[in-house]
C-alpha cells in the first residue's frame, strides 16, 4: 500500500477537475432546491456554469485608480484554492502532499485576504465597508475553524489532515465523542459564515447596504469576476469535502487502485450534495441576521470549538 | 369513518400553491436582439434604471420574480452591479435628474451591452410628455435594442421579450 508520485500527481489532478467543474453545478443544485420549495421552477442546474462561461467572454473594466492587487486578486483565490483541492484528502487519501491543518487554514485567509484588498483597492464607498465587514466575520470565522480541526488532531497525535482521517477511518468510535460533536458544531457554522450564506451573508440580495461578499466584487467584471466566482462556489466545495470526510470518514480511497478512487468520488460527491441539499433547505426559512449579531455567531461557534478543544484533552 | 378518506390523508401532502404560467418565446425577433442572444447565450443579466417612473412599470418587474412568472427559469437576472450585467432595463421617461446617472450606468456596462424600454414612457414619455422635467425618451439619449410597449405592460409580455435577448 505505497503510492507512486504518478499516482499522486493524477489524484491531484482529478480533485482539481471534479471540483473546477462539480462546484459550479452545485451552487446550481442548491439554487433549484431552493426554487423548488418556494414553489418556482427555477434555472436549470447547469446555469452557474453557462453564466461563468458566458462572463469569460464579456470584456473586463478595471476602475481607473485600482492598482495590481485588483487584477491579481482573482487569480490568488482561484490559485490558492486550487493548491488546497491539489493537497487534502477529497477523493483519496493518495493526495496528501502535506495537508496541515495550519497550511489549510492560512490558505483559505490568503484567499479571503486577497478579495478584501481587492475590495478597498477599487476606492469605492461599498468595496470598503463590505472589506471591513467580510473581515470581521472572517477574523472571527477562521481562528473557530483553527481550533476545531485542532480539536480533532488531538486524538490523531498528528496535526496532518489525511492522518486524522486515516486514524479515525480506524478508530470508529473516535467519530461520535464530545469533542468531535462540539467540532462538527463549530465547522458547519465556519462554513456557513465563510462561503457568504444566510443567516450571515445572503447571496442573492440587491442591497448594497446589507451586502457582505457581494460588496466586495460589485467592480469585477467579464473573466475576472467569472474567476471570483468560480473561486468562491470551489471554496464551499472545498470545505463541504473536507467537512463530509473529516466527520464520516468512509468511503475515500485510502489504497491505490481506479475502483477506489471511483468509489471515493462517488461518496464524497454525495457527502457534498447531502450536505449541500441540507444547507439549501434549512436556508429558505432562515432571515439574514442582523450584522451586529454576526459577531456572536462566531463567538459562539469558537466556544464550541474551544470546549472541543478542551474535552479532547480532559475527556480520556 | 368518514374523516378517515384518502383524501383526507393525502390531502396533507397537496401542494395548494399556485403554479408557475407558461410563458411563450417570442414570435418575431429583430436582427439586433438576436445578435444579443448569440452572445449571451443562455444567461442574461439586466441592471434596472427608473429614469423617472410612476412605479407602475416597477411593481410588473417585482411580479416578474414571483412563483408565478418565474424569470429566473429562463436565466434572466436583475443585478446590483452594471459590472455584472449585460445591459439595462430602463423604466419612465428620462427626466432632467436622471439623465446623467442614466448615462454614467451606462457607460459602466461592459461591452457590447443592450439597452431595453420598457413601458410606454420610456418609448415617447406617455403622459408626461412635454412636462418641464422631462428631458425626452430613452431613444432620445441611448441608442435602445428592444422596445416592450404597455402602461405598464404585464409581466408575461416583458418577460416574452427578454426571452428573445437570452435566446431560450
Amino acid at each position: 500500500m505505497h503510492w507512486t508520485l504518478l499516482s499522486r500527481l493524477s489524484i491531484s489532478t482529478l480533485q482539481i477537475v471534479g471540483i473546477a467543474v462539480g462546484s459550479p453545478l452545485l451552487l446550481g443544485l442548491m439554487r433549484k432546491i431552493r426554487c423548488r420549495i418556494e414553489g418556482r421552477v427555477g434555472p436549470p442546474i447547469a446555469q452557474p456554469l453557462i453564466e461563468i462561461r458566458k462572463l469569460a467572454k464579456r470584456e473586463r473594466i478595471r476602475p481607473e485608480y485600482s492598482s495590481w492587487i485588483f487584477t491579481v486578486a482573482p487569480i490568488v483565490l482561484v490559485a490558492t484554492t486550487l493548491i488546497l483541492v491539489a493537497i487534502t484528502p477529497i477523493f483519496s487519501t493518495g493526495s496528501s502532499w502535506s495537508a496541515d491543518l495550519f497550511a489549510v487554514v492560512f490558505l483559505l485567509l490568503i484567499g479571503s485576504v486577497s478579495v478584501a484588498l481587492s475590495a478597498l483597492d477599487t476606492g469605492t464607498a461599498f468595496g470598503g465597508m463590505g472589506a471591513s465587514r467580510a473581515m470581521t466575520v472572517g477574523a472571527l470565522a477562521e481562528p473557530a475553524l483553527l481550533v476545531a480541526l485542532l480539536a480533532l488532531s488531538v486524538p490523531a497525535g498528528s496535526s496532518n489532515i489525511t492522518t486524522i482521517l486515516v486514524r479515525s477511518l480506524y478508530n470508529p468510535e473516535w467519530l461520535v465523542t464530545p469533542e468531535r460533536l462540539l467540532a462538527l458544531a463549530a465547522f458547519l457554522i465556519v462554513i456557513v459564515a465563510e462561503s457568504g450564506r444566510l443567516p450571515v451573508d445572503n447571496p442573492t440580495t440587491h442591497l448594497e447596504l446589507t451586502m457582505i461578499h457581494e460588496a466586495m466584487i460589485l467592480e469585477y467584471s467579464g473573466i475576472d469576476l467569472a474567476l471570483v466566482k468560480l473561486g468562491e462556489s470551489m471554496r464551499l466545495v472545498f470545505m463541504l469535502a473536507l467537512f463530509g470526510n473529516l466527520f464520516i470518514p468512509w468511503g475515500i480511497a485510502t489504497r491505490p487502485g481506479p475502483i477506489y478512487l471511483v468509489i471515493g468520488m462517488l461518496s464524497t460527491a454525495a457527502k457534498v450534495v447531502g450536505l449541500g441539499t441540507l444547507i439549501a433547505t434549512v436556508e429558505v426559512g432562515m432571515a439574514k441576521l442582523r450584522l451586529f449579531r454576526v459577531p456572536e455567531l462566531m463567538a459562539g461557534a469558537f466556544v464550541l470549538s474551544v470546549l472541543a478543544v478542551v474535552s479532547s484533552l480532559v475527556v480520556r | 369513518m368518514m374523516f378517515l378518506s384518502i383524501e383526507r390523508i393525502t390531502g396533507i401532502f397537496k401542494d395548494f400553491r399556485p403554479k408557475s404560467i407558461s410563458v411563450p418565446f417570442p414570435s418575431e425577433v429583430t436582427p439586433g436582439v438576436q445578435e444579443a442572444s448569440r452572445r449571451n447565450r443562455g444567461s442574461l443579466q439586466l441592471r434596472h434604471l427608473d429614469a423617472g417612473s410612476c412605479n407602475g412599470c416597477e411593481m410588473e418587474i417585482a411580479s416578474m420574480t414571483s412563483p408565478i412568472y418565474d424569470v429566473e427559469r429562463f436565466g434572466i437576472k436583475l443585478e446590483a452591479s452594471p459590472r455584472h450585467c449585460d445591459g439595462l432595463l430602463v423604466t419612465g421617461p428620462v427626466t432632467r435628474n436622471m439623465s446623467g446617472p442614466l448615462l454614467k450606468t451606462y457607460e459602466a456596462v461592459p461591452q457590447p451591452r443592450v439597452v431595453v424600454a420598457l413601458g410606454d414612457c420610456a418609448l415617447d414619455c406617455g403622459v408626461f410628455k412635454g412636462a418641464y422635467g422631462v428631458e425626452g425618451t430613452l431613444g432620445d439619449i441611448l441608442p435602445v435594442d428592444l422596445e416592450i410597449p404597455g402602461c405598464p405592460p404585464e409581466p408575461a409580455s416583458i418577460i416574452t421579450a427578454l426571452r428573445g435577448l437570452v435566446g431560450r
